[in-house]
C-alpha cells in the first residue's frame, strides 16, 4: 500500500526508478544543481544582488567600466566588474536571469495549455476542427521557429501604439514564444487521444451519459499527461534561447529592463572598446542555463521512455 | 511518379496561397496603409484619393486576388520607411544573403560528412572523442554567442578578420558578388563559419549515427567475407546508404540557414535580407515584413519540394511505396 505521509512519499520517490537513474548520471546531477542555483538566483535576485542596477541614484560614474575585481584596476565591491553605466555587472546578471526565467516559463506555459487543449479537441473531436488544426500545425513546423516567433512579434508591435512597446514588451515576448510553441504538445497529445477515447474506460463514462467536455477534462487528460512534461522541459531551453535571440536582435527586452539577451546586446556594442566582462559574463550565464535545461530534459526523455529501459 | 509530383505541387501552390494570405492581411489590417502614405497634414479628400488609388474599398476577395497578382509580379508596394519599392530594396540585399547561405551550406557539408565518417571509424580515438565534445557544446551554445566570441578573438584581440560588412564588392550586372575581391572573401569567413555551426555539428553527428548503423548491416559483412578492402567497404559501399539521410536534414536545415542569417547578419551587420527584416519589424514596416514573408516561405517550399523529390529519385526503395505515401515522400 502506498503511505501518503510526507516522509513515505519521500521514501517511494528514493526507491522510484526515476531517481535511481538520477543518482545514476553524474553530468544529470551536476545539470541539476547548476539550474537549482540558477532558479534560486533569479527568484532572491532582488535580495541577493550586491547592487540594484536600476537605482540611478546610487551609480556611481566614476565606477564605470570597471574590469572584474582580480585584475588590475578592479574594485572588490564590483565582482565582475561594471559596464559603461557602472552598472554592477553581476547584479544586472541576476536581474536578467530572473527576466529570462520568467518569459521562459510563462511561454512553455501557455504553448503547454495551448498545445494540449489543441490536441484534446483535435484527437477527441476529429473531422474538420482536427483538420484545420493539424494542417495549421503542419505550416507552422515547416517554418524554423525563431523566424515564426519574430512574425509574430512584428505583428503585435504594429497592433500596440508605439510609445506602450515597452512596458508591453514582455507580454509581446511570452505571446510570440508561446504562440510559436504549442505544435509539439497539440500532435503528441492529439496522438493518445486518438487511442485513449477508444478505451472501455471513455465507452463506459459515455454509455452512462457522461458530456464530451467532462470525459475530455477528466477521464483523458490525465492519461495524456506524461509526455508533456518532457517535451515542456526541453521547451524551457528553446524558450528561453528564442527570447534571448529576440532580445539580443532588439526586437525584445527593452534595456530599461533587461534579460540576459538585452544585456548581450548592449555590450556588443561596446566590444571594440576592450570591456569585454559586460558581454562575456551574461553570454556564459544564458550558456550554462540552456545547457543545464537541454541536459535535464534529455535525461528525463531517456529515463521516462520506456522503450529505452 | 508523375501523380506524386503533381500532387505534391499543388501542396506547394495551397501553402503559398495561404502565407500570400497571411501578408495579406497583415498589410491590409496592421495599422492603416493610407495613413502610412500620405503625409501627416494631408487633407480629408487627399486621403480618400489614395483609398481609391489603392482601392481599399473593394471587396477583400478581390483585394486579395490583386495581392496575389502583383506579389507573383514582384510588386509589393512602397517601404513606408524609406518611400522605396520593396522589390527594388530586396533585390539590393538578396545577393547578400544568398553568398552567405551558400558558402554556409557548402562549409557545413564539406566538413560535416568527412568529420562524421572519421568520427564513425575511428569511435574511440581521441580526436574523435574531441570532437563529440566539442559538437556538443557547438549546439548549446546559442548562435549569437558564438558570433560574439569568434569576433572578440579573431577581429579584437587577434585582428586577422574583419568583424562586420562584406568588405568590397564588386558589380557584375545585376548581382553585387564579394567572391571576387580579397577583402570580400576575408569578411565572409567569421560569418559563414558562425551561420555554419549548427548545421556542422548536426550533419557530422547524423553521419557518424547513420554510418555506425550500416557499418553493423549485414551486407557490409558479407562485402568484407568476400575480402573486399576496407577502402572499399566504407566509401563505396556504406557511405552511399549513409548519405541518404543527410540530404534530407540538408534540405530541411537550408531553410534553417536562411532564417538564421537574421542572427548573423545582425551581429556582422551584414547588409543581407534579415537585417532588412529586423528593421522591419523594429519600425512595424509592414510591406517589407509581407515581402520578406513570401519571399522566404516561396525559397523553403522550392526546398522542400525539391528535397521531397529528390529522396524519391535516390532512394529505389521508397518507389514501390509511392502509392501509400501521402503527399510526403519522407
Amino acid at each position: 500500500m502506498s503511505d501518503t505521509s510526507f516522509t513515505g512519499r519521500l521514501r517511494s520517490f528514493a526507491d522510484s526508478d526515476l531517481f535511481y537513474s538520477f543518482r545514476r548520471s553524474k553530468t544529470t546531477i551536476i545539470a541539476a544543481a547548476a539550474l537549482v542555483l540558477l532558479f534560486v538566483t533569479a527568484v532572491f535576485a532582488p535580495q541577493i544582488a550586491p547592487h540594484n542596477p536600476f537605482d540611478i541614484a546610487g551609480l556611481n560614474l566614476l565606477d564605470s567600466e570597471l574590469p572584474p575585481s582580480w585584475m588590475e584596476g578592479g574594485n572588490p565591491a564590483y565582482w565582475l566588474g561594471t559596464d559603461t553605466q557602472a552598472r554592477d555587472v553581476v547584479s544586472s546578471i541576476f536581474y536578467g536571469l530572473r527576466i529570462s526565467l520568467f518569459v521562459g516559463f510563462a511561454s512553455v506555459l501557455l504553448a503547454a495549455v495551448l498545445g494540449v487543449f489543441l490536441g484534446l479537441v483535435g484527437g477527441f473531436v476529429s473531422g474538420f476542427v482536427d483538420a484545420i488544426i493539424m494542417r495549421v500545425a503542419d505550416v507552422l513546423l515547416s517554418f524554423p521557429a525563431i523566424l515564426v516567433a519574430l512574425l509574430i512579434n512584428g505583428v503585435m508591435r504594429g497592433i500596440l501604439p508605439a510609445n506602450q512597446h515597452e512596458g508591453a514588451a514582455i507580454v509581446v515576448l511570452v505571446l510570440a514564444i508561446g504562440l510559436t510553441n504549442w505544435v509539439q504538445y497539440a500532435r503528441t497529445v492529439r496522438g493518445s487521444t486518438l487511442v485513449e477515447r477508444q478505451r472501455e474506460y471513455v465507452q463506459a463514462a459515455r454509455t452512462i451519459g457522461v458530456g464530451r467536455l467532462r470525459i475530455m477534462l477528466t477521464h483523458i487528460l490525465p492519461n495524456v499527461l506524461g509526455p508533456v512534461l518532457v517535451i515542456a522541459t526541453i521547451n524551457l531551453g528553446m524558450a528561453v534561447l528564442t527570447e534571448a535571440t529576440l532580445s539580443f536582435l532588439g526586437v525584445g527586452m527593452p534595456p530599461t529592463q533587461p534579460s540576459l539577451g538585452t544585456l548581450i546586446r548592449v555590450g556588443n556594442e561596446y566590444l571594440f572598446s576592450g570591456i569585454w566582462w559586460v558581454v562575456i559574463f551574461p553570454s556564459a550565464t544564458l550558456a550554462v542555463l540552456v545547457l543545464a535545461v537541454n541536459l535535464i530534459g534529455d535525461w528525463l526523455r531517456d529515463a521516462l521512455n520506456p522503450k529505452l529501459r | 511518379m508523375l501523380v506524386f509530383l503533381v500532387r505534391r505541387l499543388l501542396q506547394a501552390v495551397m501553402v503559398m496561397l495561404a502565407v500570400a494570405f497571411i501578408a495579406f492581411l497583415m498589410f491590409r489590417y496592421l495599422g492603416d496603409p493610407v495613413n502610412n502614405i500620405v503625409s501627416q497634414d494631408a487633407t480629408q479628400e487627399q486621403r480618400e484619393e489614395v483609398r481609391k488609388r489603392l482601392r481599399l474599398d473593394d471587396p477583400l476577395i478581390l483585394q486579395y486576388g490583386r495581392f496575389v497578382v502583383n506579389a507573383a509580379q514582384g510588386d509589393f508596394g512602397v517601404s513606408y520607411r524609406n518611400s522605396r519599392p520593396v522589390s527594388a530594396l530586396l533585390a539590393e540585399r538578396f545577393p547578400a544573403t544568398a553568398e552567405l547561405v551558400l558558402v554556409a551550406a557548402i562549409l557545413s557539408l564539406a566538413l560535416g560528412i568527412p568529420l562524421g565518417i572519421y568520427t564513425a571509424l575511428k569511435p574511440r580515438g581521441v580526436l574523435s572523442q574531441g570532437l563529440q565534445i566539442l559538437s556538443l557544446v557547438g549546439i548549446s551554445l546559442p548562435t549569437f554567442v558564438t558570433g560574439i566570441l569568434l569576433i572578440l578573438v579573431f577581429s579584437v584581440w587577434l585582428g586577422w578578420l574583419p568583424s562586420f560588412g562584406r568588405g568590397d564588392v564588386i558589380d557584375i550586372g545585376w548581382w553585387w558578388t564579394g567572391f571576387l575581391t580579397a577583402t570580400g572573401l576575408k569578411a565572409l569567413i567569421l560569418p559563414s563559419f558562425m551561420l555554419c555551426l549548427f548545421q556542422l555539428t548536426l550533419i557530422m553527428r547524423l553521419v557518424r549515427a547513420e554510418m555506425l548503423e550500416v557499418l553493423r548491416a549485414d551486407y557490409i559483412k558479407f562485402a568484407r567475407a568476400r575480402g573486399l578492402r576496407n577502402r572499399t567497404i566504407h566509401f563505396r559501399h556504406a557511405l552511399k546508404n549513409t548519405l541518404i539521410p543527410v540530404v534530407t536534414i540538408f534540405g530541411l536545415q537550408l531553410g534553417g540557414l536562411i532564417a538564421f542569417a537574421i542572427i548573423t547578419e545582425t551581429v556582422f551587420q551584414w547588409p543581407g535580407m534579415g537585417a532588412l527584416f529586423i528593421q522591419a519589424v523594429n519600425f512595424t514596416d509592414v510591406p517589407v515584413m509581407a515581402a520578406y514573408l513570401v519571399m522566404v516561405s516561396l525559397l523553403f517550399v522550392i526546398i522542400n519540394t525539391s528535397v521531397d523529390l529528390l529522396y524519391n529519385v535516390i532512394d529505389p526503395r521508397l518507389r514501390t511505396d509511392q502509392t501509400r505515401a501521402t503527399g510526403r515522400g519522407a
